[in-house]
């Protein structure tokens, strides 16, 4: 019978299990196999369920809230909730205005899902019930859903005290005046729609108190455990010590995991009010309209080019919805003032300007999603880069050629001081170029399609800047810097390996890859390597996993430690086999010498089960190692990737189809490139919800449109190509392993390169699609108004 | 999003369905597939006090061919029609209708008389059915009725169906050998409902046509004597005929008032009338 635990034949691992092997993933025995265990799987003895009274109005004063008798002691509201803080994510960047997010609404609803009061009963739909049965009185007031109008004077205030509606405003310039002559200047209004990030699993959380550890136990689908447990402490007036938070099987997470809701801070109460377990699952609707909100950016923007397509300059003013509160720890401003620093992108230019704004708005806080402001960016900029090269009468993709850094200037510190490690980036985009086979596309388009549609080429670049550190984040001054990372290694009197992190993981594959990089470092089969996730009493801090860090970070810790306990193996070791300690190595799980070889196995066994036989200056620390780690330079690595799209339109219907689809990235050194394959694809599918499909459209009074998945459309397999993926690996020169993080890569470039090639679909009929998502019906009334334009001008 | 409480009774035979409808006087909600319901009594779009739940009647999953037409049970599913478990009488055109509905999963459960109860415009059957030009028999514990399929929709989850009625079998009349048929319907990605339908059954020879636009906000329009969309004569030039004006002012005058909208429609419609001919 076949072992299902042999993971050593999977096809492809020709190259053994450490770094760079294309291991399949253990975690996917239990995950394929349906037994996982998510927070909605763990059961209690005395579990009840909560079910929220919410918002029904995007502002909205309180009143008076009415509970019927009978259901007295089964709701709570804000002021039963004495003691409890709001959540307040604060950045110290110069002009930020702070907003509290009160955990349950008091005095003002800024949202509609906003918590009002909480309900619980013996199952969820009884907590329906009583929610249903709780009525509000409520005040309308005039709705602040348009960041643009929100920004002018006289708008209504979300939050009154602040005098105007902007949580930050920034500004970046360098010689922008320089640039002004060019002879190419081309000037856009460019916006990407509301989006919700949709992991399959949603927010849950389960609460119960422990009497014997005098500590709260929090299940909740977190990414950043440590980070939520701080947060949480925080608004509940604890000790972080009486508080462990675990974090299970986790079904996505996108950066909607990493934030602190008041959902948790909630349950957190209640638990200890009540003293039984408590448990909240969010469902899709709480998930679309009340959460989870991300990537509405509106973009004002000049590129000023010589006629030759090369880049004198660009001038944007962005602006970022960035909702009513202020989430914990990423704060409300990350998305739009990063997109000040990220804008330039690849691209060498002698002269810059960005305003951004960070507007405050009558909807859910925006949270950062997979690939956080650079989606957005890389939409803006790339569209920008094919109207310069129609101006230049250049090919897209030569125009990119012209203008990205070269890599014989690496190390490259660009225009807004972003420092880019290493990479090839022409090399990116010729090699995706070449694949996607411009030409062919060219004399497909001279001979037209016999269906009507229109055939069109995209391309897209980006860079991903990922695991950057103290240096980077002590600027923003959010309630969380990234430091060292640390990893705790420690061999089992039996031989196998538990590794410790504080990071977690949510469909990354960490339980496979952190086990290969311990493979590396100690050549343990990684079917005897244990990784222990998602615990905040089992694993050291960490700010956890954002930022495509964790094989920077997290890896990086797990090899420092790894080689620290393989040193003290190998001291060990020596002395079995009687020899100099200089004298043997570590290699394949043994020490080796002369006089033969001791397994790590029967070093583990000394050390527990025989210290009589240690060397006398054994180290004391033994077989147990935590250790930290950071990249020589803590600004980022970074990843990038050139995508190609070939897409057909009906310019008749509006309907989309992708063609064929290429990317072609460099992660640096690859741990699992099996793994990194399904993160690109994972991102493509979101990538091309963002450019075809996701939109969380409001009304005037700020009522959220998209209140179910039949009208939040996300792309299923059928809407996602079977892309063709090249990798390059340029180590990072900073990094253990010469890695770079690609989490988020896979979601920034395909809303760029689709809209291109349906804008070089159109462009003979004179359309241009500016913004996200490419619906059909935008498409049509685009077709139909450049006909109109036709014919007036006729 | 859990449903609000609410009875359940599972009855064996119609007459005994058609009492507990009667019972409840309009407080009641017939499930068989609940591809519909469920999602909305789970969202507590309805509350009923009773759920009927008609898939124990086994005079529902009948269907036979009865003279020149075809007579379905309210309770064979999309998937019993895709698989070609049922007679056909429309020469595959309802085996094409019925494998594009949705997904696999909701053809599995989801039943044409419960889809046509729910009565929602973008839903296949509901333009498909006029495009044959089939009838509905509803009955109550009063008696039966027969309805045209055009008949039967007054706006979007709305029909005439009146409290204790049921949807009993639906009527489709065979599709003659000279006859055409065309459908084409735009979506969003698979499986999504339609956001434009055009649904044709042209018979150039007896210079007919039946011509519906459906997924519009409210019932689709139904053109059951189509002569007008081409040129005022049906004939075996049709395809040139199609006068996309004519279809354009009927979307107009549907109130469909934008013009993008309407371009969709036309086009898919237009689609439709070349598939026919094709």
């Amino acid at each position: 019978m076949r072992n299902e635990r042999d993971f050593s034949s999977a096809p492809g691992a020709g190259a053994g299990q450490g770094v760079g092997a294309r291991l399949s993933r253990k975690e996917d025995d239990r995950l394929m196999r349906g037994r996982g265990q998510f927070v909605a799987d763990i059961r209690l003895a005395g579990l009840q369920d909560v079910a929220f009274v919410r918002s029904p109005l995007a502002h909205a004063r309180i009143s008076g809230i009415h509970v019927p008798e009978r259901y007295r002691g089964k709701v709570f509201t804000a002021a039963d909730l004495i003691g409890v803080k709001p959540i307040r994510a604060v950045s110290a960047l110069p002009g930020f205005k702070i907003s509290e997010q009160p955990v349950l609404a008091s005095g003002k609803v800024r949202q509609v899902g906003e918590l009002v009061a909480m309900c619980v009963a013996p199952t969820r739909a009884e907590a329906e019930d009583i929610a249903a049965s709780v009525t509000l009185d409520l005040e309308e007031l005039p709705a602040v859903y348009d960041m643009l109008k929100a920004r002018e004077p006289g708008a209504a205030l979300v939050h009154e005290h602040w005098g105007d509606n902007v949580f930050l405003e920034t500004n970046y310039e360098v010689d922008i005046s320089t640039a002004l002559d060019a002879p190419i200047k081309v000037t856009r209004e460019i916006s990407t729609a509301r989006q919700c990030m949709s992991p399959l699993e949603g927010r849950g959380v389960v609460a119960t108190f422990d009497h014997r550890l005098d500590q709260l136990t929090l299940y909740s689908a977190a990414q950043m455990p440590h980070v939520t447990r701080s947060g949480l402490a925080k608004c509940l007036g604890m000790e972080e010590g009486r508080i462990r938070l675990i974090s299970p099987d986790v079904g996505g997470g996108f950066g909607h995991k990493g934030i602190l809701l008041p959902e948790e801070v909630c349950l957190s109460w209640l638990t200890m009010r009540c003293g039984h377990p408590v448990r909240w699952t969010e469902d899709r609707r709480e998930h679309l309209t009340a959460s989870s909100n991300c990537r509405e950016h509106h973009y004002k923007i000049t590129v000023y080019a010589n006629s030759d397509g090369r880049l004198r300059g660009i001038d944007c003013e962005a602006t970022v919805d960035s909702g009513a509160y202020s989430s914990y720890p990423f704060s409300a401003c990350l998305e739009a003032a990063q997109v000040a620093s990220i804008l330039p992108g690849p691209y060498l230019m002698p002269a810059y300007r960005c305003r951004t704004f960070s507007v405050a708005t009558n909807k859910c806080p925006i949270l950062p999603y997979r690939g956080v402001a650079r989606t957005g960016v890389c939409f803006a900029l790339e569209l920008m880069l094919d109207l310069v090269a129609a101006e230049a009468g250049l090919e897209p993709g030569e125009v990119r050629l012209r203008n990205l850094i070269r890599p014989e200037q690496m190390p490259f510190d660009n225009i807004t001081k972003k420092h880019f490690d290493s990479g090839d980036y022409p090399e990116a985009m010729r090699r995706a170029l070449a694949t996607i086979d411009v030409d062919a596309v060219r004399a497909r388009q001279r001979k037209r399609e016999a269906d009507g549609r229109r055939i069109g080429v995209g391309v897209s670049i980006y860079c991903e800047q990922a695991a950057h550190g103290t240096s980077v984040y002590a600027g923003w001054g959010i309630p969380m810097v990234p430091g060292h990372e640390q990893a705790s290694a420690r061999l089992t009197p039996d031989g196998g390996l538990e590794l410790r992190v504080g990071v977690h993981s949510h469909g990354q594959g960490m339980e496979t890859t952190l086990a290969q990089v311990a493979h590396e470092m100690l050549g343990i089969d990684v079917a005897n390597v244990r990784i222990i996730l998602g615990d905040t009493a089992m694993t050291p801090y960490s700010t956890g996993t954002w930022g495509s860090r964790s094989m920077v970070m997290a890896g990086g810790a797990v090899a420092t430690a790894c080689r620290e306990l393989g040193e003290r193996a190998r001291r060990i070791g020596a002395k079995l086999l009687q020899h100099d300690p200089a004298a043997v190595v570590l290699q394949s799980g043994e020490v080796r010498g002369v006089n033969g070889s001791v397994t790590l196995k029967e070093i583990a066994y000394t050390w527990y089960r025989r210290p009589q036989d240690l060397p006398a200056d054994v180290d004391p620390g033994g077989l147990e190692v935590t250790s930290g780690y950071k990249p020589q330079r803590d600004s980022g690595t970074f990843s990038y990737a050139a995508h190609a799209a070939v897409v057909a339109v009906d310019p008749d219907l509006g309907e989309v189809e992708i063609l064929d689809y290429v990317v072609v990235e460099d992660g640096g050194v690859l741990v699992n490139p099996m793994v990194v394959d399904g993160q690109i694809y994972g991102g493509l599918a979101q990538g091309i919800g963002t450019a075809l499909y996701e939109e969380m459209p409001f009304d005037a009074s700020g009522q959220p449109l998209a209140t179910t998945l039949a009208d939040y459309l996300l792309p299923g397999p059928t809407e996602v190509p079977a892309a063709r993926l090249d990798h390059m690996e340029t180590p990072s020169p900073y990094t253990q392993f010469g890695v770079k993080g690609i989490g988020e890569g896979g979601a920034i470039a395909p809303p760029a390169a689709i809209a291109n090639a349906v804008n070089d679909a159109l462009r003979p009929l004179g359309v241009e699609m500016m913004q996200s998502p490419i619906t059909p019906h935008r498409i049509v009334e685009a077709v139909l108004a450049a006909r109109d334009a036709e014919r007036t001008a006729a | 999003m859990k449903p609000a409480p609410f009875g359940y009774e599972r009855p064996r035979d119609l007459p005994a369905a058609l009492s507990l409808l009667a019972e409840a006087n309009g407080a009641s909600k017939i499930i068989a597939g609940g591809q519909s319901l469920g999602p909305m009594l789970n969202l507590r779009l309805v509350q009923p006090e009773l759920v009927v739940d008609i898939t124990g009647l086994a005079e529902l999953k009948q269907a036979e061919r009865r003279g020149d037409e075809l007579v379905l049970g309210a309770c064979i599913t999309h998937a019993d029609i895709e698989d070609g478990r049922t007679p056909d009488v429309t020469r595959g055109a309802m085996r094409g209708v019925a494998a594009n509905i949705a997904y696999r999963a909701v053809r599995n459960r989801g039943t044409i008389g419960g889809s046509l109860s729910h009565a929602d415009p973008a839903a296949d059957w509901v333009s498909a059915f006029a495009a044959f030009g089939a009838r509905l028999t509803l009955r109550s514990l009063a008696g039966a009725r027969t309805v045209a399929m055009e008949d039967f929709i007054l706006g979007a989850l709305e029909s005439i169906l009146r409290p204790g009625e049921i949807v009993e079998t639906i009527h489709v009349p065979a599709r003659p050998a000279s006859a055409h048929w065309g459908y084409v319907k735009s979506c969003r990605k698979t499986g999504e409902f339609a956001h434009a339908l055009g649904a044709v059954m042209i018979d150039p020879s007896a210079a007919t046509a039946r011509v519906v636009m459906g997924a519009i906000d409210t019932t689709p329009i139904v053109i059951s004597d189509a002569a007008e969309l081409f040129g005022g004569r049906i004939a075996g030039d049709y395809k040139e005929r199609f006068d996309v004006r004519v279809a354009d002012a009927l979307l107009a005058k549907a109130g469909i008032g934008n013009p993008a909208d309407r371009h969709i429609h036309v086009s898919v419609l237009r689609r439709a009338v070349r598939e026919a001919a094709a």
